[in-house]
């Protein structure tokens, strides 16, 4: 069999691992295809590289094809989601003036209490606290704004700004931004250069929440279909094999290469197994399913995933166009995800919507093999979405 | 007679903002200004009240350029991605050159063609002079690797030049890879090696 070659886009991080081990260990070649993995210095290039051709599939944040779906932002190139390719695996983080007040009133730095750390923080605040966040469509918004709509916080304690995360130390040095959320190695970086301290994982927001989706263009998926079937095997297979504990120091090695990531592979180690370091002082902390690239289905596209992010991205931009969220909730692919994964024993819920936070311990759930189990996924403060009653 | 259009082009490279600001002063009846520093980008921009925003796709602060686009940004007036409609084969050029602009809504093709014309020849022929200069500086390396392996293999064989070469070149052509490629393996082996 030839191999075919697809370029795929993708921003330097950690959860971008599916992509590179499916390159690296085999599992494209195993389906006759070759990743030619360009990393790209910014999310619009990501973007752009996909929606102008440059590229057929990308690494992209969750809620970047939805709000594309609603016209919101530049380009409007229909995008298909057609796995998720992470759930969770962004911290947020504060600067170091924050870092010293919260110690005055003697934060612990728990890394687990969103309630808490709400308080805390509007405790030693003099006036909204600027948080810098890697794009303005990403679910490090989403899980910010929510955080402090339903905390001490409130709608109007934060301001959320843009900075690339290689900036952000020196954005938190100029004082432009006291806080951040981003995903990993940046929390850890941060870390690692004294420019701050770990608060939260975005797990303790929601712990379930897609973060990355492999993307397409709508047109390719349905010009190529047999290739988005490799492709989507492949970077599956891949998330499969970083399930395995056992294989977290080949992967942090792996992705710690000048070529990939280029940072130490502890650092990327720190995400992949959750035992994360959360302050200049050596405090270490260590979050449940820090990262999720496999299990509970993880990599299933829900419908509810895309009408979540949609709800969330109109309350926070007040217009759509379209604004059909049953329409909008359709660039997350569960058909082509049902379609192209099926057949290799996959499991696949029987559903394609869920309720949203629903989920308290690991659950059973209808499933073709009838041997899947949902993880708890569950938002802070106990709400419930339930995509058919909005 | 319409007004002038108000150009920022953001740019880490000075040299190269000035050449396009010049190229583009030449094409069109505008104000053009270039912006360095990063810090602040969006709001330093939102002082110039642009009508276009050029900034070169490779550019990480790129990102931060998205808050103009959004309703809530920092600029009065709505501002697109340089996309869609009668551009549409305009943008695929720009971003072939590299160059990413953003279009404050309102704006007729027929006054941005013009600027997006100029942005695109000058940041195409920047980047052909830069890749030139890069493939010219990564042959001399590559010299240079190879005349160190050509020694290795004098000293440790008792080869003559022609021969040390005719060895590398053929391990090359046997292994499938490049004569420099072989080169620097056996250079970094030896340096293992002490």
């Amino acid at each position: 069999m030839k191999t075919v070659r697809i370029p795929v886009a993708y921003m330097p991080l950690v959860d971008a691992a599916p992509l590179v081990i499916a390159q690296e260990m085999g599992f494209a070649e195993a389906e006759g295809i070759s990743l030619d993995l360009i990393a790209a210095p910014s999310w619009s290039s990501v973007r752009d590289m996909l929606a102008f051709g440059r590229v057929d599939a990308a690494h992209i944040l969750s809620p970047l094809p939805v709000a594309m779906a609603m016209g919101l932002g530049g380009v409007a190139t229909a995008l298909s989601a057609v796995s998720v390719l992470s759930v969770n695996g962004n911290v947020i983080g504060v600067g170091r003036p924050l870092e010293d007040r919260l110690r005055t009133i003697g934060y612990g730095f728990d890394f687990a209490d969103p309630v808490r750390a709400a308080e805390a923080l509007t405790q030693v605040r003099r006036g909204p606290i600027v948080f810098g966040v890697p794009f303005p469509f990403s679910m490090h918004v989403e899980l910010l704004r929510y955080w402090s709509r339903a905390s001490a916080l409130g709608p109007d304690g934060i301001v959320i700004r843009t900075v690339p995360p290689p900036l952000m130390a020196t954005a938190l040095a100029a004082g432009e931004v006291d806080a951040f959320c981003v995903g990993e190695p940046w929390g850890s970086v941060a870390v690692e250069q004294g420019a701050g301290a770990l608060l939260l994982p975005g797990t303790s927001i929601w712990n379930f929440a897609p973060e990355k989706v492999l993307a397409v263009r709508t047109h390719w998926a349905e010009t190529e279909p047999d290739l988005l079937g490799r492709l989507m095997r492949a970077v599956w297979k891949a998330g499969r094999w970083l399930a395995n504990p056992e294989t977290h120091a080949t992967a942090s090695d792996l992705l710690s290469r000048k070529a990939f990531l280029d940072v130490p592979s502890e650092l990327i180690d720190r995400a992949l197994s959750g035992h994360l370091t959360v302050t200049g002082r050596g405090e270490q902390r260590h979050v449940e399913r820090f990262i999720e690239f496999h299990a509970g289905a993880a990599s299933f596209p829900w419908r509810s995933q895309a009408k979540w992010i949609a709800e969330q991205l109109l309350k926070s931009h007040g217009k759509c166009a379209p604004c059909d969220l049953d329409e909008i909730a359709k660039v997350f692919r569960s058909d082509l995800h049902r379609r192209h994964l099926g057949s290799i024993g996959y499991d696949m819920p029987g559903a394609s919507e869920k309720v949203e936070g629903a989920i308290r311990h690991a659950m059973p759930v209808a499933s073709a093999g009838g041997g899947l189990t949902l993880l708890p996924n569950e938002f802070f403060d106990g709400h419930i979405f339930d995509p058919a009653h909005r | 007679m319409t007004k002038a259009l108000t150009i920022v082009i953001v740019d880490e490279d000075r040299d190269r903002a000035t050449a396009i600001a010049d190229a583009l002063r030449d094409a069109c009846d505008c104000d053009v200004f270039a912006i360095s520093n990063s810090s602040n980008l969006a709001r330093k921009i939102a002082a110039h009240s642009p009508d276009i925003v050029l900034i070169d796709l490779d550019n990480p602060t790129r990102d931060m350029m998205e808050e103009l686009t959004l309703a809530s940004g920092p600029l009065e007036r709505p501002v697109a991605m340089f996309v869609s409609g009668a551009a549409g084969g305009l943008a695929q050029a720009a971003i072939e050159a590299g160059v990413s602009a953003y279009v404050v809504d309102g704006l007729t093709p027929g006054r941005i063609k013009p600027v997006m014309d100029t942005a695109i020849a000058r940041f195409t022929m920047i980047r052909q002079m830069r890749s030139e200069l890069a493939e010219t500086r990564l042959a001399l390396e590559e010299r240079k690797v190879i005349d160190r392996a050509k020694g290795l293999l004098m000293k440790a064989k008792g080869l003559d030049e022609g021969a040390a070469y005719a060895l590398l070149r053929k391990t090359a052509m046997d292994q499938g890879r490049r004569v420099a490629d072989v080169a620097e393996a056996l250079v970094t082996a030896s340096g293992l090696l002490g």
